[in-house]
């Protein structure tokens, strides 16, 4: 039987012999643009999607941080293991997922909430983006928990997507997370709440 | 200067609509304008090109071309058939490019070329206008028939609620999938009735036939009719139906 | 060879379809709130862009490289995929790809799968052939689950239950939900509802399906856009992850992803930034699935690359904006386009994704689907990737009337139509003949013709022919 390789790579061939060149990519949309105050605009962006935002001092993070939980009433959280120390506090049970101590899906799923760092964070978009690095965690870390509690640094915080995607290298599992899960299928109506985290808090931290 | 000008009157405005053809004759002159009306002119082909029938299409655009060589305008009171020349005709067959770049639909014609808004029209009549589909996505012409419309005395102008909603006519549409197309006109007439109009207008008589056959069926009363004939409506000469 | 499920089995052509369809009024009145809708705020969304136009000709022109050079990004796209651990297979139509799912289904010793929403694997029929094989497909959107629950049919590409209203769903979620007998028809409930009883499934499947919006060949990133969490679960969790994507979602480097991720969300759900995108490459240790195989999937697509006018339905990145402006889509709704792409894009897709099945009804179906439009052009003004579908449309139309025999009846009348008009002597006699036509009118108005201008006559007069055409008083007066 003839390898399906090789037949389909042979059908592309067949079918573009007679093709003029095509011309190149012009790319003259705006990579960056002036969005005016990016911290602003990324705030309203994600307020936009019904998500809570707030704007904190570095050094107050614990205690705003404390102050998200309580509010919450979060009592059982998980973070990625190299989520910095300081960070955690208040009277929260924490338990710290890496690689070597994997917490279990289940013990995800019964976690009240997930605190987590992102990589970048577009402010055209309201759009965090998280790639398993510092602060981050696996994927499943901040996917299973009903409340995601995301820490953003005022300088990851670019523009636009272009600016965005140059910041990121693809072969690191990416996540781009735009308010909390939401529906736009019964009625073509967008209603937050579904599998993902229904509670996405973010705090920006300047 | 005058402005010579080559009408196209298009098949269906010629067999069915003399009234139009004779309203753009009468407008352009008042305009200054010296009209030509070139007898070797017979259809531009859309329906065909339209329906799958290149080939005809082709014969039909070389015809079309050749008729209208050697004149510097070509004004047809049609946005689907100005499109067709002037969008379609240069991928048909290369004997049609001169004839291409030189066609003007009746609205643009008059806003971009002659340069006017006010035709000094008359027309006391409450009045709502279709954007027809050809007219506003192929040629391009933008607000220019209610720049016109709006400049007319006596006319109050009313908007639909969903102008660039197509009418349903398509061609060979309107009978190849008819109740498909009738569904479409049935929301369309409902628009233009919810505006009190006593008049629909638009640049194009086939979507006309096909609103205006929907509004007579329903006797509404409502009376579909070409924007040039609203234009050509003067206090001297004011419109009256022809009987 | 069998045959292409792109179109569903004994569906009748695109008029008769839509007949009944249009005699549905709670499905057009459910249409017509849902498309008025996300018309709307589309708009909204891509007027807040300043260089949308500029987006789209870039995607346009992205497109148009990777299918001018399919064989190099796809072959780049195998040796990345690899190079990180995955596992590439090439399907040449929907059968042999069944196959191989249903075997990587087998080997992973699952019967039991959960799917993100992908149109390739509904294009192929796939959960059909798994429940063959004695493999359940569990669908986790939404829309998908509300269509598979009601055992109903797609209707729309991003929403495929787009024809049912929150009550309707409600029905349907009590009627099939063991835990969902009191639920409202509220969509937070609904919504409420649908994690409940997916949740389960989530955490213990072992195999999941997914489709691919793109796939970046410098790196071997695959991308998922979605809503719901439902993919970031099915792409984390099980084990093992079978992606069936078709040939040309490759796009040839990352930087191309930031014209797509903008040009997609806002055409499609018209909004800024979709909830979650979900970006990987073949398998990252201790985080994902152990497992990942990418089907690349022809199913009728290099047959349609060969056309180079319809081959700009392949530049597709299935937003659904041509749907939702369409108007007659907006009347009939997707079902009656008797394939999983209806709407404009699916008038010029599945003829062509399913050309070569010429005889009977599946044949009659695919001929009338180019037919399906009344040429309005709204489709092209919103496609973000600038398909000019009423250019393929007629392209397409063309193809069908070379193949009508020369007796076919609307291939003699409009020759003859063409000959009466190629002569301007030939074309005043005609309209002469027409003339008499004025003693059937009354109150200059025909009411009635018999067939086939019957089919104009049922909903709408014809004025009475005047007495005197435009050419004859030009003669007369101006001669």
């Amino acid at each position: 039987m003839a390898d399906p390789r090789e037949v389909v790579l042979r059908r592309i061939r067949a079918a573009l012999a007679d093709s003029p060149p095509v011309p190149p990519v012009v790319r003259d949309y705006e990579v960056a643009r002036d969005v005016g105050d990016v911290l602003d605009l990324f705030a309203e962006r994600v307020a936009d999607y019904r998500a809570v935002v707030r704007r904190v001092r570095v050094e107050a993070l614990p205690v705003e941080i404390e102050a998200s939980l309580r509010a919450r009433g979060a009592r059982r959280l998980v973070a990625p293991v190299d989520l910095p120390g300081w960070w955690r506090g208040g009277e929260v049970v924490w338990s710290l997922d890496g690689p070597a101590h994997p917490l279990s899906v289940r013990a995800l799923d019964r976690a009240d909430g997930v605190l987590t760092g992102c990589a970048v964070a577009i402010a055209e978009t309201g759009t965090i983006v998280l790639d398993a690095g510092p602060a981050q965690g696996r994927r499943a870390l901040t996917l299973l928990p009903d409340y995601h509690l995301c820490v953003v640094r005022a300088d990851q915080i670019v523009g636009t997507v272009p600016e965005a995607i140059a910041r990121l290298d693809p072969v690191r599992p990416l996540t781009f997370v735009s308010g909390p899960s939401a529906t736009s299928d019964i009625e073509l109506d967008r209603v937050e709440g579904v599998h993902g985290p229904r509670n996405l808090e973010v705090l920006i931290a300047h | 200067m005058t402005t010579r000008v080559a009408l196209m009157a298009t098949c269906l405005t010629d067999t069915f609509y003399p009234d139009t053809a004779r309203a753009v004759v009468r407008l352009l002159e008042r305009l200054g304008c010296v009209v030509d009306f070139p007898k070797g002119q017979t259809c531009c082909g859309q329906m065909h090109y339209n329906t799958g029938y290149r080939r005809e299409a082709a014969t039909l655009a070389r015809r079309t071309a050749k008729a209208f060589a050697g004149h510097d305008a070509v004004v047809a009171p049609s946005g689907s058939c100005a499109g067709m020349v002037r969008d379609l005709y240069p991928g048909l067959s290369r004997l049609t490019v001169g004839v291409a770049d030189r066609t003007y639909e009746l609205s643009e014609f008059l806003v971009d070329v002659l340069g006017v808004t006010d035709v000094g029209a008359y027309f006391p009549h409450r009045v709502t206008y279709h954007p027809t589909c050809h007219s506003l996505r192929v040629l391009g012409v933008g607000d220019k028939p209610l720049r016109l419309l709006r400049a007319v005395r006596g006319l109050e102008l009313v908007e639909l609620s969903a102008p660039e909603s197509c009418c349903g006519f398509g061609g060979t549409f309107a009978v190849k999938n008819a109740d498909t197309s009738t569904a479409m006109l049935a929301d369309k007439m409902r628009d233009v009735l919810d505006t009190g109009a006593r008049v629909l207008t638009a640049g194009d008589n086939s979507c006309l036939m096909h609103i205006g056959g929907g509004l007579s069926r329903l006797s509404t009363g409502v009376r579909a009719l070409h924007l040039a004939e609203i234009l050509a409506s003067t206090e001297e000469e004011p419109w009256a139906a022809t009987p | 060879m069998g045959r292409n499920p792109v179109t569903w089995l004994g569906s009748p052509a695109f008029p008769s379809a839509a007949r009944t369809a249009l005699a549905d009024v709670q499905l057009r009145g459910n249409l017509a709130h849902a498309t008025g809708t996300i018309r709307g705020k589309r708009a909204a969304a891509v007027a807040e862009l300043p260089d949308w136009e500029r987006l789209r000709l870039a995607g346009e022109a992205i497109k148009d490289d990777v299918l001018a050079n399919l064989d190099t990004y796809l072959t780049r796209l195998e040796s990345q995929v690899r190079a990180r651990g995955g596992v590439v297979h090439w399907a040449r139509d929907a059968a042999e790809a069944n196959a191989i799912v249903l075997r990587l289904v087998r080997e992973a010793q699952a019967s039991e799968v959960v799917k993100v929403k992908s149109m390739a694997t509904a294009e192929i029929g796939l959960n059909e052939a798994l429940a063959e094989g004695g493999v359940s497909a569990i669908e986790t959107d939404l829309a998908e689950l509300i269509v598979q629950l009601g055992d109903d049919r797609p209707s729309h590409i991003l929403v495929p239950a787009i024809h049912r209203n929150r009550a309707e769903i409600r029905d349907i979620f009590r009627a099939t939900m063991p835990h969902a007998a009191q639920v409202s028809d509220r969509p937070a409930d609904l919504a409420e509802a649908a994690r409940a009883h997916l949740r389960s499934k989530f955490l213990t499947a072992k195999v999941a399906i997914s489709g691919a919006n793109f796939a970046v060949a410098d790196t071997g990133s695959v991308v998922v856009v979605e809503s719901e969490g439902n993919g970031r679960m099915c792409l984390t969790l099980p084990d093992t992850l079978i992606t069936v994507m078709g040939l040309e979602k490759v796009v040839p480097t990352w930087r191309d992803l930031e014209v797509f991720l903008q040009l997609l969300p806002r055409s499609s759900t018209a909004e800024r930034m979709n909830p979650y995108t979900s970006v990987w490459t073949g398998v990252t240790p201790g985080d994902g699935p152990r497992a990942f195989h990418l089907v690349l999937l022809d199913n009728g697509r290099t047959a349609t690359l060969a056309d180079r006018v319809g081959r700009q339905a392949l530049r597709c990145i299935r937003c659904s904006a041509c749907l939702n402006v369409c108007p007659v889509y907006e009347r009939t709704g997707g079902q009656a386009y008797g394939s999983v792409y209806p709407g404009p894009i699916g008038a010029i897709l599945t003829p062509q994704l399913g050309a070569g099945t010429d005889d009977g009804p599946t044949g009659k179906l695919l001929r009338s689907l180019p037919y399906a439009s009344s040429l309005c052009g709204a489709c092209f003004e919103v496609c973000p990737v600038r398909i000019d579908i009423p250019e393929v449309l007629v392209h397409l139309r063309n193809r069908t009337v070379q193949e009508k025999p020369a007796y076919d009846p609307e291939a003699v009348a409009m020759a003859a139509a063409s000959w009466v008009m190629a002569s301007p002597r030939r074309f005043r006699l005609a309209q002469r003949l027409l003339g008499p036509l004025r003693l059937l009118a009354r109150g200059g108005r025909i009411r009635r013709l018999p067939w086939p201008a019957s089919r104009w006559t049922d909903s709408r007069d014809v004025p009475a022919p005047p007495k005197e055409t435009f050419s004859a008083w030009w003669r007369r007066t101006r001669g």
